[in-house]
């Protein structure tokens, strides 16, 4: 008996947890107008510093000196010196910044203008406005493709992807998906552009070549009602194997296998997960808990979570600093 | 020597009993896992959301029972042992095992002990298929908590010695389970968090905060997790001289309740 208890136990023990590498997490926190700075060695809080109003989106520089804030209500994106904390300038945004996508040439930024319902692209050294594009009601989501050629806007409202030729700042196609896209990212090769939809509860997959649908991830969590599955903010495993899909109030960040687009499994989070960032060595994933004021700490590997961090009020963006 | 034989023999004679009542070791991992698969199923969204220690991050309801249902295997064993014991008594071979040439309490130590090592067996096979359906604690923690199984084992081993000193028929044994177990579990932190149950009574929140249940609990759920909890501990160590010295009482057959009944 006691032999077959000590077999039981040892295939019962879980793997040994992932070596992790210093790093930072930089998150935006809407309601508190502030960044915490997670240090992904200690897991903790080690600085916060203000920002304008209701900061969403984030991004890092490819050198990682300067950091990319949409401050929405004060309709600018700042630019942080994130050594120091100090905001060098603004850059012309457009009104209500939502998110934002640097392009790879590390130079221009696509923010969409939730209220304007345009698509404006920024210069970031000579500070100017290089083009508006009009887009659908309500842009939100944002992408571009590795190459650089596309970016991709989606608009809450009209419930569509619009695909833009970054050369020409020209739409060249709009798809439909379904009710209220948050989301968009291209997969590494840039053959497949993945859309979430809050509402409509799906992903929806489009080959990038005809822009034609692919297929659609659908979600289903027991216990939980369906109209709560809200995916939003989504990232894919270095490997590409794997996309992890938050899906909002409930509170599950979602493993979706590429390939099949079927859900794998279901890691919970704090309450309203919305965005997430990645660790330096992409061994952990830090997803944004907009209710619950925090920040939830999944190790990749594992499919489990770690820790949930205290960070400010309503948490939002996420960007990592190696 | 002769105190190691009587240790062994009681220890065996446990043992043959428990592997001789297969229902017995059936009955024993039941009855949690239809709290962890059943009722832990309905229940999953009716705790609400707060992080507590030892959990440094959300968990579903199934995780947070998995260390009181650990601690449920020990009382119930604890009680069993005490059924035993009365058993034994109305077999007459307590009388036998009373009048071997040691110290009494040798001798209830041992009965005790044999006990807590069954709640760990069981626990472990708790543990076990509860990992196979996907409740996972650190693996380190299955080692930690060994020692924090049998000191709970023993304390509830120790309650239940106490308690059969004072139950003279088997047919008692239902009041035990209506007032000691039921209780015991229910008040605990079992199967609700602490602020949980302040939400609902504080009253009721301070009984379970002195219910040496509780803090058996609390000690086998932060050694699952690799963290001390030296006030639980405490506890239970408190618990654990305060009932063995009843027992102590109970049995000695100068002063105890067994003198007074004439046994």
């Amino acid at each position: 008996m006691r032999r077959l208890a000590a077999a039981l136990l040892l295939t019962a023990t879980p793997l040994i947890p992932a070596p992790i590498h210093a790093g930072e997490i930089w998150v935006t926190n809407e309601k508190d107008d502030t960044v915490s700075v997670i240090d992904t060695d200690t897991l903790e809080v080690i600085k916060t510093y203000p920002t304008g109003e209701r900061p969403r989106g984030v991004t890092f520089s490819k050198d990682f000196r300067r950091l990319y804030i949409c401050a929405s209500d004060s309709d600018t994106v700042q630019v942080m010196d994130p050594d120091t904390g100090e905001i060098l300038h603004d850059l012309p945004s457009g009104e209500d910044p939502e998110q934002f996508v640097l392009a790879p040439d590390d130079r221009h930024l696509y923010i969409a203008n939730e209220d304007d319902a345009i698509t404006t692209v920024v210069d970031t050294q000579s500070r100017q406005v290089v083009a508006q594009i009009d887009v659908g009601v309500e842009p939100e989501g944002m992408a571009i493709s590795p190459d650089g050629k596309i970016a991709i806007t989606t608009s809450e409202t009209t419930n569509m992807a619009h695909w833009i030729d970054t050369a020409t700042h020209k739409l060249f196609a709009n798809t439909l998906v379904d009710s209220r896209p948050r989301h968009a990212e291209f997969t590494a090769d840039g053959s497949q552009l993945w859309v979430s939809a809050e509402i409509g509860g799906t992903v929806t997959v489009f080959s990038v070549a005809d822009q034609q649908e692919l297929g659609k991830v659908h979600f289903a969590i027991a216990g939980v009602n369906d109209d709560l599955i809200q995916p939003v903010g989504f990232k894919f495993s270095p490997d590409g194997k794997r996309a992890f899909v938050a899906l909002g109030p409930a509170n599950h960040v979602a493993v979706v296998d590429t390939a099949s687009y079927e859900v794998t499994n279901y890691i919970l989070t704090g309450r309203r997960v919305w965005h997430m960032a990645w660790s330096p060595d992409q061994s952990q994933l830090f997803t944004t808990n907009g209710v619950s004021g925090d920040v939830t700490v999944i190790d990749v590997a594992r499919e489990t979570p770690v820790k949930s961090i205290k960070v400010g009020r309503f948490p939002w963006g996420a960007a990592m600093r190696p | 020597m002769i105190w190691w034989l009587a240790f062994r023999a009681i220890l065996h004679r446990e043992a043959l009993r428990f592997l001789g009542q297969r229902g017995r070791l059936v009955a024993a991992l039941v009855r949690p896992l239809v709290w962890l698969l059943v009722f832990a199923a309905g229940f999953r969204a009716a705790l609400g959301l707060s992080i507590i220690p030892p959990y440094q991050t959300y968990i579903t309801y199934e995780i947070y029972i998995t260390p009181g249902l650990c601690g449920m295997i020990c009382l119930f064993n604890g009680m069993q042992s005490s059924l035993s014991l009365v058993y034994d008594r109305e077999m007459g071979s307590m009388r036998l095992l009373l009048t071997a040439p040691l110290p009494r309490w040798w001798l209830l130590l041992a009965k005790v002990t044999a006990g807590a090592m069954i709640s760990l067996l069981q626990c472990a096979a708790f543990l076990a298929i509860a990992a196979g359906v996907g409740i996972h604690m650190p693996w380190q923690g299955y080692i930690v908590a060994i020692p924090a199984i049998l000191l709970a084992g023993l304390m509830l081993g120790a309650l239940g010695l106490m308690l059969s000193s004072f139950i003279r028929q088997l047919e008692n044994f239902a009041g035990v389970m209506n007032f000691v177990i039921f209780p015991m579990f229910f008040l605990s932190s079992a199967l609700y968090p602490l602020w949980k149950m302040k939400e609902a009574s504080p009253l009721l929140a301070q009984i379970c905060a002195v219910n040496p249940f509780t803090h058996a609990v609390e000690l086998i759920r932060f050694a699952l997790y690799l963290q001390p909890n030296l006030a639980a501990a405490g506890w239970v160590l408190l618990a654990l001289m305060v009932f063995g010295a009843a027992a102590l009482w109970g049995y000695d057959p100068a002063r105890g309740m067994q003198a007074r009944k004439g046994s």
